[in-house]
């Protein structure tokens, strides 16, 4: 069986990905038309491109179907309990930077820190009947985060993209979102509270413990261990 | 074989209901599917992680029953009289992370009565000891009320009081206050920094440098915080004598019978754990009485205070000793706060617990 490789279908994600195995080496390329999603890899034999959406990826390492794929650590980590006994990082790729933080507006003045915020949140249930809201699409990783914080009063409220705007839309009080360089951040008047860090992610080679790493797959990681500097087996 | 071992859970589980039954308790059936927003406003964050929450188009968020507690509360705050005595016998759903199964039964005993609060406790303690004897379980008691009045007699700010008695059951974020407060360490850098702007510029033109006001939480807020702040870095330090009496009152661990006279030895430092130890040796005495044998009891104050937020009194747990892989098999408690919650000002003394059949039946399997 080829060894299955995933990899961004599109965008500056996939861009790095192709530079880095090129730095090693290795040629990844797409095939037929630009909007066709196939490619192939040169370089090392028995494997197969497999071209997805990034957060596919880390679905398709669980379920097995794919041997390799390159994603993003917060993505792996939100959407995969347990997830060290399901995939293996095999290499931080240098790449996709992205800190996942807790924000909160400019104009509180009184709340820098986690400690703050909880006390923050204390207040307001206590003014307005409901517990403060955070909007999130990192469920699974604030809840964790603030839990081990010991914060209290708060609720998660789900938003899947333009995070930033919750606030001014008065449907949350605190944001946690991805951010590389905290512009559009700043840009809606929230600040970084100052442990406020949750996740320093960036892209990550991952391999998949449930795939299948037969003689093929298993001789196909020994092309890219090669090149890439990596370990006998995978994991 | 699978079905032998329900049918085995299903018969412990119903001879646990009819004990119940016969010591006089009513028995009651609740929905399986509740609406969340009750659940989540009173558990929070954490419920969510650990039940299934469900999405109806017209009946908004509904929440697989994750306990019974809440429905036969807030069913008998609506229509029960005083003294009220419920069992149930049925299944709950919790994501579960060890690999264990997320539906499973839980056997249980309510009782609603405040006209006497110890022999309400002694009541429920010996009904589940009676019917978990014969079992090789751990038993450990502790009691909420001991560290909430140890809290409450602290000589400091109301706000510091009232923050401590707010994450008694965070115990990571106590220490942490604990320490702030009795000057352990320093406040965090960025609040002297902006304390001191305060001084400087006053309040409102700190925030007004501050940027456009927005979101719910309105610069009338912020203003007030910012006025707590600067009470309490005026407040002097929680005493050295204070911390470590708090302290020590964590760590109070032993048998019931002398862990009374320890807290009664401490009392006499520090008055406000008097009435916890009142009412601890009236709890001893009701137990007794019930022929539980006090002396051997354990007892830890700080037992039960991650288990959960809203036990305010008396808890107790029986555990596996040799199965450490399994859940506790039976824990219960006061409930007092839980119902002040729900009730939103009203209240009712309230003390329970329940029993996990699937565990006992393990236990037993273990053992043979």
């Amino acid at each position: 069986m080829n060894l299955k490789l995933g990899i961004p279908s599109k965008g500056r994600l996939q861009d790095k990905t192709i530079d880095w195995f090129a730095q090693h080496g290795i040629t990844v390329q797409r095939t037929g038309s630009d909007r066709e999603y196939a490619g192939q890899v040169l370089g090392v034999d028995n494997v197969e491109l497999v071209l997805l959406s990034a957060g596919e990826i880390p679905k398709e390492l669980a379920a097995g179907r794919i041997h390799l794929g390159v994603t993003g650590t917060d993505l792996v980590r939100e959407k995969m309990p347990r997830w060290s006994d399901i995939v293996a990082e095999v290499e931080p790729l240098g790449f996709g930077h992205a800190d996942l933080v807790i924000a909160v507006p400019d104009c509180w003045v009184d709340v820098t820190t986690v400690d703050d915020l909880d006390a923050a949140a204390a207040q307001f249930r206590a003014d307005h009947g409901f517990r403060l809201r955070i909007a999130t699409k990192y469920h699974g990783l604030v809840r964790n985060y603030l839990s081990g914080e010991g914060v209290a009063d708060y609720q998660l409220v789900d938003s899947q993209g333009a995070t930033e705007g919750t606030v001014k839309n008065l449907t949350a009080e605190a944001i946690a979102d991805i951010t590389s360089t905290g512009d559009t951040l700043r840009a809606n008047g929230l600040r970084i509270l100052s442990d406020g860090l949750i996740l320093q992610s960036q892209a990550t080679m991952y391999a998949s413990k449930t795939a299948e790493w037969d003689a093929d797959a298993l001789s196909a990681w020994g092309g890219f261990a090669k090149g890439c500097g990596w370990a006998e087996t995978p994991f | 074989m699978k079905n032998d071992r329900r049918a085995r859970i299903k018969e412990v589980a119903d001879r646990l209901s009819a004990g119940f039954v016969s010591a006089g308790a009513l028995p009651v059936e609740t929905d399986s599917l509740l609406p969340a927003d009750v659940l989540l406003d009173l558990y929070g964050e954490d419920i969510r992680a650990r039940a299934y929450v469900t999405h109806d188009p017209l009946q908004g968020e509904q929440m697989l029953r994750p306990d019974f507690t809440v429905p036969i509360v807030q069913r008998h705050m609506a229509e029960g009289a005083e003294p009220a005595r419920y069992t149930y016998n049925g299944n709950v759903w919790r994501k579960q992370s060890g690999g264990r199964p997320a539906e499973y039964t839980q056997v249980g005993y309510e009782l609603f009565d405040r006209t006497d609060p110890a022999g309400a406790d002694a009541e429920v303690f010996a009904m589940f000891s009676g019917m978990l004897a014969g079992y090789p379980l751990k038993v450990t008691t502790g009691d909420m009320g001991v560290l909430l009045a140890a809290v409450d007699g602290l000589k400091t700010t109301d706000r510091r009081r009232a923050a401590l008695r707010r994450h008694v059951w965070r115990p990571v974020r106590f220490v942490r206050l604990l320490e702030r407060y009795g000057g352990m360490t320093p406040p965090p850098e960025t609040r002297s920094a902006l304390l001191a702007q305060v001084a400087e510029l006053g309040a409102e033109k700190v925030l007004e440098q501050a940027g456009t006001p927005q979101g719910l939480r309105s610069e009338q807020e912020v203003l007030a915080r910012i006025a707590l702040l600067q009470q309490d870095s005026a407040a002097g330090p929680v005493s050295a004598e204070e911390v470590q009496m708090l302290e020590q009152v964590l760590a109070l661990k032993d048998t019931s019978t002398a862990a009374l006279d320890q807290l009664r030895d401490m009392a006499a430092s520090f008055p406000a754990l008097q009435a916890p130890a009142d009412a601890m040796e009236d709890r001893l005495k009701a137990m007794a009485a019930r022929r539980v044998d006090v002396d051997n009891l354990p007892f830890e104050v700080s037992f039960g205070r991650t288990s959960m937020e809203y036990y305010d009194g008396f808890v107790f747990g029986f555990t596996a000793p040799d199965r450490p892989d399994l859940p506790v098999v039976a824990s219960g408690g006061r409930y007092d706060a839980l119902t002040r919650v729900l009730g939103q000002g009203r209240s009712i003394a309230a003390v329970g617990g329940v029993i996990r059949p699937e565990t006992l039946v393990a236990v037993q399997e273990g053992a043979v």
